[in-house]
Parts: C-alpha cells; structure tokens; sequence
C-alpha cells in the first residue's frame, strides 16, 4: 500500500471516526464504508441507482460535481441538502486527505 | 390454489435459471413476485446496464439476459404470480408448504426456494412522522385509478417519469395538481418534462419547486400539506390528496418473521445445499448469507442448481437421482 490517506466519517450515532483509506484500489466511498462495517447498504453496488449510500460532505475539499445520474438519484432520496452526494459517486484520491464525511439518516419507514 | 414442486419466491436472474435446474430433475416451478415482470434488479434497477462476469458473454444488458434467461426455461412452462408479495407462510398437515400473497392468493409446494434478493420492491416512503396515519386517507404511494382524484386537489411529489407523467393526466381529471419537487430541472423523459412546463405554463399544473413536503394535517383525512421551499417561511397547502413517487426500495418484508434464521437482513443457509434452518425452504441469491458469501448473478445459479438436487431428495426421499448432462440428454421439456 503506497498512499494512504485519513477520512472522518460521522456515523448516524454523531459518532467520528478515522479511517484510514488506500488511494491505490480505485475506491470510492460507498465501499471504504462498507469495508469498515459503516451501516451503509450500497443496493445497487455503485452505479449511482440507489441512493442508499447517501451522505453529507462536512469538509470543503474539491469535488468533482455531482453527474445528472447523481442528482437523478439524490431526487429520490429524502434528508437531502446542499452538500448530499451519494458516496459511491466520489472517488478516493490523494486530494481528499482529510475529508470529512457524515451518513445521511435513513427514513425508518424504509428500513 | 396453485399447486407445484418448487414455489419460487423472486423472479430475479436466480430464480429463473432455477427453474431450468429444476426442469431438468422433472420438477415443476412456480415464481411469484412483487413486481409486475420477471428481471428483479435486473429490469427494475439496471436494465440499459452492461454485466460483464456472466461466463460465455464478455458484455450482456441486464434486461437481455432476462429475456435470455426467460427464453431458457421456456421449456418448462414455469407459472408465474407477478405483482404480488408473498405475505403469510403455513405449514399444513402433510408438511406441505402454503404461502398466501397480499392479493389473496394461495399457493402450495413441498419446497419453497427463497430467492429474493434485497426484499421485495416498494414505494419510498417520505420521513414524515404522521404519514402512516394519513395512508388510504388522502395519501396514496401507488395510483390504481386515477378516477379517484376525479375533482379533488392532488399534490404530485417526486422528480422522476412517474411523477411527470401521472401530473400530466391527472391535470385533465383532477380539480388541481401541483408537483412538488426538491429542484428546478427533472429527470424524466424529455417530452415529459417539456408537457408538464407547457401544463404549468397554462395554469393546468401548479409547480412548486426547490421544495419539499415536510408535514401532513388533517381531521381523519388529510387537509392541509406543510411546505419547506427555497427563501421561504414553511406554508400549510390545502390538498385532498397527497402522492408521493419516489421509486420503489428493495424491504425484506414479511419473509423476516417466517421464523427464518436472519443475519444482518440476509437468511442464514448451509452451503452444502443453501437449506435454511425450515426443513424444506431454501434460499438463494443475495438474499441468504454464509462465510464468504459474494453477491453474484454467477453465485445465485450455482446455488439454485445445487439447491434442486437436495429438494429432488427432499420430495422423493426414496427415489434414486441419477445426474445428466444437458450436452447429452439434450433439455426436454415438459
């Protein structure tokens, strides 16, 4: 593993914690929190179909804008805001060291 | 009442190829399934979408290889209860199995294959606290008829096909629809979004957007919507039906109190035969779980096919199963 980078994930108990996230294995970060048993589902597996890896940027890193299938996507999730995105849409990068991101609730009609 | 050997419960990719397993043990299938068409995910979430690990196709369309599949067990004439869940699980006095579906119907196996999925599909609902209460009562996640709005104020919520298209027919019965959505541009076909601007723009339809509906109030039936929108102190709009169409989510659902094993929403299987722990029901695809479970259209057939050998044993414990392969005894069907 060359690079690792450090990213802060509020979980929805308002609970921070630090992850520690290769560069190198095209993540992105639906996987990196599921890959540390974050409750994130990923339904539909990454391709922007689901909304169910729906979460809040906190920081204010530069991020690619999210794609007409992403908004497409967030039109259908509920606790939307100005600064949702779906994590499978955002890819790890050197650059997002430091990231701070916080799981949006999940309705509990849909649970 | 239905009757046959192995009652699928999921239509999805699993379900089907399980149905050509089956046939080739001589033992009918029935399938039943909340959506309305066989596919799953695959016709209901991804079907322009290209797969890529289906050994022998480099690429398939996930709605092509459900027309492919569908044409594969054609042979063995599967029944099929599409658009309806399965709800209720008994047992009767010969141990056959009998599931009755929210619609009423019933159907009767010895063996029940579990394929799922992720649960079955259903409308989103929106987070508002009150909102079960006002179910049937003003506010309806499905529209059967759309007489019903016949005269009376709807508010259409929701930024996709369904909601543009039932806004545009719903302007020539209902007394008013207003649309609702969380942006200004929509997502639906072209055409469809350029009718529901013409329709606003002649005062047929009443858009509202930027917006969301964030509470429900009424007196037994539903009155009055209250609206969070953009630069605005949140406003009470008086409606008399309330729709939300906010695409359909996969639930577990009535399959989680069966009285299954559940891990983390998934039914816990043996991976000798992916049984449960009822004697009898199975489970295959992404919805049974086991160490080292991956989930994979190429996973769910494997299991499908070693499932039916163990269910052929479970429904004649006493016949001997000689296994053929198709490349020499061909595929007949029934």
């Amino acid at each position: 593993m060359d690079q690792v980078i450090q990213i802060k994930v509020t979980d929805r108990d308002k609970k921070v914690q630090t992850l520690d996230v290769p560069t190198d294995m095209g993540l992105n970060m639906m996987e990196v929190c599921k890959s540390y048993e974050l409750p994130v589902e990923g339904t539909c597996g990454g391709m922007a179909l689901c909304a169910s890896c729906h979460m809040y940027v906190l920081s204010d890193h530069d991020l690619p804008e999210a794609s007409e299938d992403e908004e497409n996507m967030l039109d259908q999730a509920f606790f939307v805001k100005s600064n949702s995105r779906l994590g499978c849409q955002i890819k790890i990068r050197e650059n997002l060291d430091g990231l701070e991101v916080e799981l949006a609730p999940v309705s509990p009609e849909n649970s | 009442m239905i009757s046959t050997d192995i009652l699928i419960i999921g239509a999805g990719p699993v379900g089907l190829f399980t149905v050509f397993e089956a046939g080739l043990l001589k033992l009918k299938c029935h399938l039943v399934d909340s959506l309305g068409q066989p596919g799953g995910q695959l016709t209901e979430i991804y079907p322009k979408k290209p797969i890529y690990d289906i050994p022998g196709y480099p690429s398939v369309l996930a709605g092509d290889l459900t027309d492919r599949l569908m044409e594969q067990i054609a042979p063995f004439k599967p029944g099929f209860t599409l658009g309806e869940r399965a709800e209720k699980l008994e047992q009767l006095e010969d141990k056959t199995f009998k599931v009755t579906t929210n619609k009423g119907t019933e159907l009767c196996a010895p063996v029940i294959a579990i394929a799922g999925g992720l649960g079955s599909f259903e409308p989103r609902k929106p987070p508002i606290d009150n909102i079960d209460a006002f179910e049937d009562k003003g506010v309806d996640y499905i529209i059967k008829d759309p007489e019903k709005y016949r005269n009376k104020r709807v508010l259409v919520a929701g930024g996709g096909d369904s909601a543009l298209d039932w806004s545009i027919i719903l302007a020539d019965i209902a007394e008013q629809v207003t649309l609702i959505h969380r942006r200004t541009s929509f997502r639906g076909a072209l055409d469809s979004v350029e009718k529901v601007m013409e329709l606003a723009h002649n005062g047929k339809i009443n858009l509202i957007t930027e917006a969301q509906a964030i509470g429900l109030k009424g007196n037994g039936v539903l009155q009055e919507i209250l609206i969070e929108q953009d630069g605005k102190e949140n406003y009470y709009f008086p409606v008399d039906h309330f729709i939300p169409l906010f695409g359909l989510a996969p639930k577990l659902g009535p399959i989680g109190d069966w009285g299954l094993e559940i891990d983390n929403n998934a039914i816990k299987v043996d991976t000798f035969d992916y049984s449960t722990n009822i004697p009898g029901i199975y489970a295959i695809g992404d919805i049974n779980t086991y160490p080292g479970k991956l989930k994979l259209i190429l996973c769910g057939f494997h299991e499908g096919t070693l499932m039916v050998q163990s269910a052929f044993k479970y429904i004649y414990p006493d016949q001997k199963l000689s296994f053929k392969y198709t490349t020499v005894a061909g595929v007949n069907g029934f």
